[in-house]
């Protein structure tokens, strides 16, 4: 009966995070979604504490105050970090915690792998015999597949932690990108050694098992086999290091994106070890759902995973080089008085946010200048690139939050549409979206990537802290245009000046 | 060729289950507009993190003289509800604000 209900625990379960994700696709339904999925986690985690039951012994599970005390201080400090953490910070956020399923799946692999070796790799099963009362032991080896799933998870699920860190550091600035002649060969070789040493493990680990008799020889092996176990989880941790220290800029939320779906099967994994279907239907899920996810991220930037994971633009080797030599001419500056003046009286306004605005929190008063213009009837929008601000649809979360109207935010293509009858274009802190290379310079890093077209508009007012190039490290000839005038200074600090001016006109 | 027979027939349920998973996980977020691609991560996510049911299993099966187990165990446990509790809470906090569309 209660193993029954436990069954029924992991099928709502199931249920719950297939009807979630759906729900979370809309716009209308995504909270419910995300409440829906998260009672089916608290349902399946519960009916586990209480109605797990082992296979082989039948024994339920101990260790109450651990189990509490770990869900306690994880919840705390989650909620905690969940509540606190800034908008703008959110990639930061999602990569930490995506790299603590990696971790704790990692985990996970570690602690059955000590457990199978401290009984020399041998299973005892517990065989029910008919009718009579006694229990048959069975001593078996460990089967082949238990031992692939725990190296899987093992790998995973450590490359998903250590990139997921690497990811974090980067977004926060603490780490910087790296990347040395040949790493794409190291890290292959890597890779291969991590494979091969798992192979040659399991195989060892199987033979280990044919010979039982000579106890000191057994021992031996084991702490052979261990050290290698550990070895393999050294290099999968060095793995997730190299994957993503060359990857930067742009490419960042498809790293991200990747790692999460990789976490999801490294769960999976767990899945298979205690043949858990909600952990294996609910990792998988994210695992494909995250696959697609990220190939999505690529086709919107028009670059293939490939191309993302190898072609490192944010490396500057090979970007600033050939754009920063050319002779790019002056640019020209705007004050903010005169910004005021055209703004005012011009009758439309395209706003384009970009991640300057993100990094300086500027959504509010990028909203108060909005509503602003409006009272002196100007018609007002916002020009939405899917990548605009430090992942997709980062931008709508952050104009979201300062009250900014659903319909005031136009997608690329609307905007395209629209930038030949407009006035003015102010951009804030955007570069890789709106450079012309993308379209006409074949040799650039994003030749081929979706821009939005500001240059078609009468004005543009460009707002950057500095000349310095953006995430794809490439200058933009956007800057350069008779067209185009470039207000220096920190997007916050800008838009509040220009409030002041507006109002004193 | 008979042992990976025999694997298919032995694992035949489970291997319908991811089979259908991948198709499930592909249709569910098929046409998913890019301004919820931040919130879709993130409750991905924190889907992900039903790994801890696994942590909570290695921790509640551990001997209590077996300390490295506990001392790991424990650990998964804080950090896999790190990831659940974390990674809703997250998503929920981004999807409040396209809630609210006042006027």
């Amino acid at each position: 009966m209660e193993f029954s209900i436990l069954t029924l625990c992991y099928l709502i379960g199931s249920v719950t995070f297939i009807i979630g994700l759906k729900m979370l696709s809309n716009p209308a339904t995504a909270r419910r979604g995300n409440l829906v999925a998260a009672a089916g986690m608290t349902v399946a985690i519960i009916g586990t504490i209480f109605l797990y039951r082992d296979d082989e012994s039948g024994e339920k599970l101990h260790n109450y105050i651990w189990i509490f005390s770990g869900l306690v201080i994880g919840g705390i400090i989650g909620t905690l970090a969940a509540k606190k953490v800034k908008m703008t910070a959110m990639p930061e956020m999602v990569s930490l915690f995506n790299g603590m399923g990696g971790a704790c799946a990692a985990l996970i692999s570690i602690i059955e792998f000590g457990h199978y070796a401290a009984n020399g790799f041998k299973n005892t099963i517990h065989l029910e015999l008919g009718e009579q009362t006694d229990d048959a032991i069975l001593s078996l080896g460990v089967q082949t597949g238990v031992l692939i799933t725990i190296f899987a998870g093992l790998i995973i699920g450590s490359v998903s932690f250590a990139g997921s860190m690497i990811a974090w550091g980067k977004l926060n600035g603490k780490v910087k990108d790296f990347a040395f002649k040949g790493q794409h060969i190291v890290n292959q070789v890597i890779l291969v050694t991590i494979l091969g040493l798992s192979v040659f493990l399991i195989y060892k680990i199987r033979a280990s098992v044919g010979a039982m008799d000579d106890a000191p020889q057994v021992a031996l092996n084991i702490a052979y086999i261990s050290w290698l176990f550990y070895g393999v989880l050294a290099l999968s941790l060095i793995y997730g290091v190299f994957f993503v220290m060359p990857i930067g800029g742009a490419d960042m939320p498809v790293v991200i994106s990747l790692l999460n779906s990789f976490t999801g099967v490294a769960a999976a994994c767990g899945g298979f070890l205690y043949d858990n279907k909600v952990m294996l239907t609910g990792g998988i899920l994210v695992g494909a759902a995250g696959t697609l996810l990220t190939i999505l991220m690529c086709k919107a930037m028009n670059r293939s995973l490939l191309n993302v994971l190898i072609g490192s633009f944010g490396g500057g080797n090979n970007g600033g080089g050939g754009g920063a030599k050319k002779d790019q001419g002056a640019y020209k500056e705007i004050s903010i008085s005169d910004t005021a003046v055209i703004m005012t009286y011009a009758h439309k306004v395209m706003i384009v946010p970009g991640y300057g605005l993100a990094v300086a929190q500027a959504q509010h008063a990028c909203h108060e200048l909005e509503k602003l213009l409006e009272g002196k009837g100007v018609d007002v929008k916002y020009a939405i690139h899917p990548v605009a601000g430090r992942m997709p649809g980062h931008m709508n979360v952050l104009l979201a939050e300062a009250d900014v109207n659903y319909d005031k935010l136009l997608e690329m293509e609307q905007a395209n549409e629209e930038f030949a009858t407009t006035d003015v274009v102010l951009v804030l802190g955007a570069n890789d979206v709106v450079n012309p290379a993308a379209k006409t310079d074949t040799a650039s890093p994003i030749y081929g990537m979706p821009i939005l077209d500001v240059e078609l508009a009468k004005n543009v007012i460009v707002n950057k802290r500095s000349m310095k190039p953006g995430y794809a490290g490439i200058e933009n000839d956007l800057f350069f245009q008779p067209k185009t005038s470039m207000l220096f200074g920190d997007a916050k600090k800008v838009l509040q000046d220009l409030i002041a001016e507006i109002k004193n006109l | 060729m008979e042992a990976v027979l025999k694997w298919l027939s032995d694992n035949q349920q489970i291997i319908y289950i991811v089979i259908l998973m991948i198709f499930v996980g592909i249709e569910v977020i098929g046409r998913v507009p890019s301004v919820l691609h931040t919130p879709l991560m993130s409750g991905a996510n924190a889907i992900h993190g039903v790994v801890i049911i696994g942590a909570i299993i290695v921790m509640g099966k551990a001997e209590g003289d077996n300390y490295m187990a506990l001392i790991l165990g424990f650990l998964a446990v804080v950090l896999g509800t790190l990831n659940v509790v974390g990674g809703f809470v997250v998503t929920d906090r981004m999807l409040e604000m396209f809630k609210s569309k006042k006027k």
